[in-house]
C-alpha cells in the first residue's frame, strides 16, 4: 500500500525472511572432516538464528501498537501482469508470530546440539530453510507468496521427520505430507477463484473486497480442507500424534509451536476477514469440531503411554479452544485465540523440549519406563511443573489468560459452548498431573534411573528464555495483548459490518 | 504500605527458600521463610488493627494493569477493608504459627526447603485470594492455593497413596472451577466488569437482568449465584464435592492445619462474604447454600463419629463446620459466617497441630484405637487438645460458643424452610461433634494404653517449638470468641464492617440473632453435653457398647465408616466411565476409524496396483491371445447390434 508504513524504510521483514539462507549458504562451503563439519555447523546455524532472533526484535520495538493496519510494509511488482506482488507485512495479528518463529528457532538448534549426530550439517540446513519459510508466511502479504511459503514449510519439515525421525519415521513423513498437501490443494483452487473474482492477490485488498455469499461458502470449504488438517481439527488430527512421536525434539518443537499455528492463523487472516457470511454460516459446525476435539482429544490423551504422544493429543485440544475463540467474533474471543496460539506456540514447545532432555538419557519415551525423578532430578522437576502448570492453565501462567478470554468470548455465543469448551480446563489437569506422576513421582525402581543426571548448563540456556516468558505472558500479557488490540478492534468491526451490509441487501432482494 | 508487606513477605520468603534453597542449605531457607512469615504476621494484623480503630480508611492499592481484551479490564490491586484486612490478619498470623510449629515436625525431613518453600508460597496465594480486588484476581489465589495444595498433599511423592491424594484434590477442585469461571463470564456480561467496585454498587440496578438458560429465562443474579457457589462447594469441600478432603490428610499435619482447616478451605465461604452484594440479591442460590451447608454439616459429622485414623476425624469435623458457615452465609448471616471462619481458624488449626504433636509422639502411629492413656505423657498436647475441643463442642465461654451458637440461632431466625432444616441440621450435628470429639480425647488421651511397650517407650512431649505455638493457638481458642463477638456480630457490627459486607435492607438477620427464643439459645448446649455424655459412657464406662452396636446395626455401621460410598460411587459412575471411553476412543476411534479410511484408501492403491501389474505377464502369446478375444468380441458386438 504505501512505503510510508515502513519505518526504517528499509527492508526489515525480508531480511529476517532471507537470513536464514544466508546461514545455508554459509553452511554449504564448510569443509572438512565430519567432526569438524558437526561443530562448524552447529555453531553457524546457531550464530545465524540468533542473530536473525536480535534483528526481529527490532519489530518489537518499533512496531506501532495504535495501528491496526500493516507496517513494515515492502511491495515490489513481481508479476505485474497479473497484478501479484512480492508484498510483505505485518499487523497486530501477524507480528508476534513471526518473533515467536525467530525466537523458537535457535532454542532448537541448542536443544539438538547433542541429540542430533549423523548429518548435522543436513539438518541444520533443513532447520534455517524451515525459518525462513515459516517467517515468510507470517509476513506474506500476497496470497500467491504466502502460499509458496505455507506449502514451503512441508520439505524441511519432511526430511527432518523422515531423516532424523524415529523408527517409523517415513510413515509418519509421508502421512505428514499427504494430510497437509491434500487440503491444500483445495486452497489453491480458492485461491484462483479469488484472484479471478477481485483481480489481485493482494491480501489487504482481498480483506476488503465482499465476495458474494453463495461464492463464500465454496472458498471457506476449501480454506477450511486446507487450514483444518493444519491445526489440526477433529477428525484431520490423527497425522499429529504420529509426525511428534516421529519427529526428534526440535523437530516436534517446531511442529508444536509454530506450525500448528498456521492453520488456525489462516482463519484469522483469510477466513474470518475475507468471508464473513461464510464465517458467521459455518460458525456453529466450528465450534462443534472444536467442542468434540476439546472433549475427545483430552480424554485420548488420558490413555497414552508414550510422553509425546500424549502432549501431541493435548495440542489438539488447545488448538480447539483456539478456534472456538476465533470464531466467536467478538474480542475477547479472538483476542483469547490469538493468546493461546501464542501462549501454546511457547508452552508445548516446553513440553516438547521437557521429553527430549529424559529422551536423550534413557532413550524411550514410554511414560511406564520412568517414575521418581524429582528425586534425582530436581530443577527439572520444576521446570516441568511450571510447564505442565502452564499447559492445565493456571492462572499467573501463559495458558490461563487464553483459557479465560476463550471463555468469556464463547460464553457470550452460548452457555454450553463455554462450559464444554472450557472441559479441557478439567480433563487437562487429569491428564497433565496424570502424565506428571507417573514420570515424576513414586519411587525410583530402575537401575539407569538412580544415575541420571539433572538439567545442564545448555538446558538451562533453553529452558531459561522460556519459563521467563511463561510467566511473563501470564503476570503482565497486556505487553502482548497490546501489539494486537487494534488488530483485533478492527477485525471485529469489520465482520460486524460485513453482516449487517449482508443483512441488509437480503432485505433488499427479499 | 505495611499491608503491602504483609502479602509480598511471604512471596520473597517462598522464592528465596525455593530457588536457593539447595545452594543456602536448609536451615538458611527455612530461616528466610519463617522471616518472611514474621514480618507478614506483625503486620497482617497491624493493618487489621489500624483500619478497625479508624487510622486507616478502606481503600485499594493498585500494583500494576493485568490484562486488558475489548471492555475487560483487569488489574492487580489489593483491597483493603475489614473484610480482606480480617483474613489477612487471620491467615498471617496462623500461617506463621504453623511455619514455627513445622520448624520442629518437619526437623526429620530431607528437603524441608521445598516443604517451606510451598509453605510460603501457598500463604502469599492465600493471601492475593483474600486481598483481590476484582474476581480474576481472587480466581488467581483461587487456583494458586489449589495448586499448593496439591503440591503440599504430594509432599511426600513417594508415596502412591499421597500422589493419589494430591491429584483427586486437585481435578475435584477443578471440577468447580469450571463453574465458577464461567460465572465470571456472566458476571462480565452483566456488569460489563469484573472489578468489586464496578459490580457492588452497579448490582440492584440488574436485578431483573435475565439469561436465557435451560430453555427458560433465569434472572442472571440466581445463576450467578448458582455458579459462583458451585465453585466455593469444591474448594471449601461441601456435600458431593468434598471427596478430596479427607484424604487430603495424606499431606503432612502443618498442611493440614494450615490448607485444610484453617486457611485454603474457607475461601468458599470468603468468596460467598466478599460477593454477599451479588448473593443479596439471588434467594433461590442462597436457599441452596443454606440446605447443602446444612447436609454437609450432619454428613460429616455422622462419618466423624466411627473414623479411626485420627486426622481424618478432624478432617471430617473441618467438613461438618464448613456445613456451618455455609447455613450461615446461606440465611445472609454472612458476618456470622466470617466470624465462625475465624474463631474456627483458630481451634482447627489447634486441633490439628495437636493431633500431629501426638502422631509425632507416637511415632507416626495414626489410628486412634492403638491409643490410650496418652494424657499423662504428654500432659500439654492433652491440654491443648482438651481446650480445641471444648471450643469446637461450643462449650461456653470458649470461642466456638460464639459464632457456632449464632449460626444456629440465625438459622432458626431465618424461619425459612431452609432456614428450619438447617436449624435442625446443625443441632443434630451439634451433638454429633461433641461425640466424636469426646470419643478421640477419650481414646487417645484417657483409659488404658492400647499401644505396644515399644512405642509408649519413645512416647515423650514435643520440643518447645511446636508446643509454643498450641499454647498461642489455645489461647485464641479460649478468647477469640469472646474479644470478638461485639465486633464481628453484635452491636458494634455496623460499623466494624462498614460497607465490607452488604446486607440488603430486607434482610435482618444479624439483628434477628439476639431475638431468638432462649429454647433455641440453649439447645447447643444442651446437645453438646449430651454428646459429651455420651461419649463417656460408651468410650470409658461401658467399653464394649461400641462394638455390641457395631455388630447390632452392621449396615449402618460401615455405610458410616466406608463415608456413604461416595468414593465408590463416584468411581462406578465417572472415574471408570471415563478411562473406558478414552480406551474405546484411542483404539476405536483414532486408530480404527479416523486412521483407517487413509490408511484403507493406501492400501487400497497399492493392493490394486499389485493386481494389475500381474497382467503385464510379457508374453507375447498371452497378449495375442487377449488381442484376439478382444477383436472376436468386439466383430461379435458389432454384429449384434447391427
Amino acid at each position: 500500500m504505501n512505503a510510508v508504513n515502513n519505518v526504517m524504510g528499509f527492508p526489515l521483514l525480508s531480511l529476517i525472511t532471507w537470513l536464514p539462507m544466508a546461514g545455508v549458504l554459509i553452511l554449504l562451503t564448510i569443509r572438512g572432516d565430519e567432526k569438524t563439519v558437526a561443530t562448524n555447523a552447529r555453531w553457524t546455524a546457531l550464530w545465524t538464528s540468533l542473530i536473525v532472533m536480535v534483528i526481529s526484535l527490532i519489530i518489537w520495538v518499533r512496531f506501532d501498537r495504535a495501528d491496526a493496519g500493516f507496517q513494515f510494509v515492502e511491495d515490489v511488482p513481481w508479476l505485474a501482469h497479473y497484478k501479484v506482488g512480492y508484498k510483505m507485512g505485518v499487523d497486530g495479528i501477524s507480528v508476534l508470530f513471526v518473533l515467536l518463529s525467530t525466537v523458537l528457532t535457535p532454542l532448537c538448534i541448542l536443544a539438538s546440539w547433542e541429540s542430533i549426530q549423523t548429518k548435522v550439517r543436513e539438518f541444520m540446513i533443513s532447520f534455517l530453510i524451515l525459518e525462513t519459510m515459516m517467517v515468510g508466511m507470517f509476513c506474506a502479504l500476497d496470497f500467491v507468496v504466502f502460499y509458496m511459503f505455507f506449502e514451503a514449510v512441508l520439505i524441511p519439515m519432511y526430511l527432518i521427520i523422515g531423516i532424523w525421525g524415529g523408527p517409523r519415521r517415513v510413515y509418519a513423513a509421508v502421512k505428514f505430507f499427504l494430510f497437509t498437501l491434500t487440503g491444500s490443494v483445495l486452497m489453491l483452487l480458492a485461491l484462483l477463484a479469488m484472484w479471478l473474482h477481485a483481480g489481485t492477490t493482494d491480501i489487504p485488498t482481498l480483506m476488503h473486497t465482499s465476495f458474494p455469499p453463495g461464492m463464500q461458502k465454496w472458498l471457506f470449504l476449501a480454506f477450511f480442507a486446507s487450514f483444518a488438517v493444519k491445526v489440526p481439527m477433529w477428525p484431520m488430527h490423527t497425522w499429529l500424534p504420529d509426525a511428534h512421536v516421529e519427529a526428534p525434539t526440535a523437530g516436534s518443537v517446531i511442529l508444536a509451536g509454530v506450525l500448528l499455528k498456521m492453520g488456525a492463523y489462516g482463519f484469522a487472516r483469510f477466513s474470518i476477514p475475507m468471508l464473513p457470511d461464510a464465517s458467521a454460516y459455518f460458525a456453529p459446525f466450528i465450534f462443534t469440531l472444536s467442542v468434540v476435539a476439546v472433549i475427545y482429544t483430552s480424554l485420548v490423551a488420558l490413555a497414552q503411554e508414550d510422553m509425546k504422544k500424549l502432549i501431541a493429543y493435548s495440542s489438539v485440544a488447545h488448538m480447539g479452544v483456539v478456534t472456538i475463540g476465533l470464531f466467536t467474533f467478538n474480542e475477547e474471543g479472538i483476542q483469547g485465540g490469538l493468546f493461546m496460539m501464542l501462549s501454546h506456540g511457547v508452552v508445548s514447545a516446553a513440553l516438547f523440549l521437557i521429553v527430549g532432555v529424559i529422551y536423550d538419557r534413557i532413550h524411550t519415551r514410554e511414560i511406564a519406563r520412568y517414575g521418581g525423578l524429582a528425586d534425582r532430578m530436581p530443577c527439572y522437576a520444576f521446570a516441568f511443573m511450571l510447564f505442565a502448570m502452564a499447559s492445565v492453565g493456571l492462572p499467573g501462567t501463559a495458558g490461563f489468560v487464553g483459557e479465560f478470554l476463550v471463555i468469556v468470548g464463547a460464553f457470550k455465543v452460548n452457555f454450553w459452548l463455554a462450559m464444554l469448551g472450557g472441559a479441557g480446563m478439567i480433563l487437562g489437569a487429569a491428564y497433565t498431573l496424570y502424565l506428571y506422576r507417573r514420570v515424576m513421582f513414586g519411587r525410583i525402581t530402575r537401575d539407569d534411573l538412580r544415575g541420571i543426571m539433572d538439567l545442564s548448563a545448555r538446558e538451562w540456556a533453553v529452558f531459561a528464555p522460556l519459563i521467563v516468558l511463561t510467566m511473563w505472558m501470564g503476570v503482565y500479557p497486556s505487553s502482548f495483548t497490546g501489539f494486537w488490540d487494534a488488530s483485533v478492534a478492527a477485525m471485529v468491526k469489520q465482520h460486524t459490518a460485513a453482516l449487517a451490509e449482508s443483512v441488509k441487501l437480503a432485505g433488499v432482494l427479499h | 504500605m505495611i499491608y503491602s508487606l504483609a502479602i509480598f513477605a511471604p512471596l520473597a520468603g517462598a522464592l528465596v527458600s525455593g530457588l536457593l534453597g539447595k545452594t543456602i542449605g536448609d536451615r538458611a531457607a527455612m530461616a528466610a521463610s519463617v522471616l518472611g512469615m514474621l514480618v507478614a504476621a506483625v503486620c497482617g494484623p497491624l493493618a487489621f488493627f489500624r483500619l478497625t480503630s479508624g487510622h486507616e480508611e478502606a481503600t485499594a492499592f493498585f500494583i500494576a494493569d493485568w490484562l486488558q481484551s475489548g471492555h475487560l479490564h483487569v488489574s492487580w490491586a489489593l483491597r483493603y477493608d475489614t473484610l480482606s484486612a480480617a483474613m489477612v490478619g487471620m491467615v498471617s498470623f496462623v500461617a506463621m504459627l504453623i511455619h514455627v510449629y513445622s520448624i520442629g515436625y518437619m526437623s526429620h525431613d530431607a528437603t524441608r526447603w521445598r516443604f517451606f518453600s510451598y509453605l510460603s508460597l501457598f500463604t502469599f496465594a492465600m493471601l492475593m485470594l483474600v486481598t483481590a480486588d476484582n474476581l480474576l484476581q481472587l480466581f488467581f489465589g483461587w487456583e494458586g492455593v489449589g495448586l499448593c495444595s496439591y503440591l503440599l498433599i504430594g509432599y511426600w511423592y513417594d508415596r502412591p497413596s499421597a500422589c493419589a491424594a494430591a491429584m483427586k484434590a486437585f481435578i475435584v477442585n477443578r471440577v468447580a472451577d469450571l463453574p465458577f469461571a464461567v460465572g465470571l463470564a456472566l458476571i462480565y456480561l452483566t456488569f460489563g466488569s469484573i472489578e468489586f467496585d464496578t459490580i457492588f454498587p452497579s448490582a440492584f440496578r440488574h436485578v431483573n437482568d435475565h439469561y436465557h438458560l435451560f430453555g427458560a429465562e433465569l434472572r442472571s443474579m440466581e445463576v450467578i449465584g448458582f455458579l459462583l457457589f458451585i465453585g466455593a462447594m469444591g474448594k471449601s469441600a461441601q456435600l458431593f464435592l468434598h471427596v478430596w478432603l479427607p484424604d487430603a490428610m495424606e499431606g503432612p499435619t502443618p498442611v493440614s492445619a494450615l490448607i485444610h482447616a484453617a486457611t485454603m478451605v474457607t475461601a468458599g465461604v470468603f468468596l460467598m462474604a466478599r460477593m454477599s452484594p451479588v448473593m443479596e440479591y439471588a434467594p433461590y442460590a442462597l436457599g441452596f447454600v443454606t440446605i447443602v451447608g446444612a447436609s454437609t454439616a450432619l454428613f460429616a459429622a455422622t462419618v466423624g463419629c466411627v473414623q479411626n485414623d485420627i486426622k481424618r476425624v478432624i478432617a471430617y469435623s473441618t467438613c461438618s463446620q464448613l456445613g456451618y458457615m455455609f447455613v450461615a452465609a446461606g440465611v445472609g448471616a454472612y458476618q456470622a459466617s466470617v466470624f465462625h471462619l475465624i474463631t474456627h481458624a483458630f481451634f482447627k488449626a489447634l486441633l490439628f497441630m495437636a493431633a500431629g504433636s501426638v502422631i509425632h509422639a507416637m511415632s507416626d502411629e495414626q489410628d486412634i484405637r492403638k491409643m490410650g492413656g496418652l494424657g499423662k505423657l504428654i500432659p500439654i498436647t492433652c491440654a491443648v487438645m482438651w481446650i480445641g475441643n471444648l471450643a469446637l463442642a461450643g462449650i461456653p465461654p470458649l470461642a466456638g460458643s460464639y459464632s457456632k451458637d449464632a449460626i444456629i440461632s440465625a438459622a432458626y431466625a431465618a424461619h425459612s424452610t431452609p432456614g428450619t432444616y438447617a436449624f435442625v441440621c446443625t443441632v443434630l450435628a451439634a451433638g454429633l461433634t461433641a461425640f466424636y470429639s469426646w470419643r478421640l480425647l477419650f481414646m487417645t488421651f484417657h483409659g488404658n494404653s492400647r499401644a505396644d511397650h515399644h512405642v509408649l517407650s519413645h512416647v515423650h512431649e514435643s520440643p518447645w517449638v511446636m508446643v509454643g505455638p498450641l499454647c498461642v493457638l489455645a489461647l485464641g481458642a479460649l478468647f477469640a470468641g469472646w474479644l470478638g463477638h461485639n465486633a464481628f456480630i453484635g452491636e458494634g457490627q455496623k460499623e466494624f464492617w462498614e460497607d465490607a459486607i452488604f446486607n440488603a435492607q430486607w434482610n435482618h438477620a444479624i439483628e434477628n440473632l439476639e431475638h431468638v427464643p432462649a429454647w433455641v439459645e440453649h439447645i447447643p448446649l444442651v446437645v453438646a453435653l449430651a454428646g459429651i455424655g455420651l461419649a463417656y459412657y460408651m468410650y470409658m464406662v461401658n467399653k464394649l457398647l461400641p462394638i455390641k452396636l457395631a455388630e447390632r446395626f452392621g449396615g449402618v455401621y460401615r455405610f458410616l465408616l466406608n463415608k456413604w460410598y461416595f468414593d465408590e460411587l463416584y468411581d462406578a459412575i465417572f472415574v471408570r466411565p471415563l478411562i473406558c471411553a478414552s480406551r474405546v476412543l484411542w483404539r476405536t476411534g483414532d486408530t480404527a476409524i479416523i486412521d483407517g479410511i487413509p490408511n484403507g484408501l493406501a492400501a487400497l492403491t497399492t493392493g490394486s496396483s499389485r493386481q494389475i501389474v500381474k497382467l503385464q505377464t510379457g508374453s507375447l502369446a498371452i497378449y495375442a491371445f487377449a488381442m484376439l478375444i478382444g477383436v472376436v468380441s468386439l466383430i461379435g458386438l458389432f454384429m449384434i447390434c447391427r
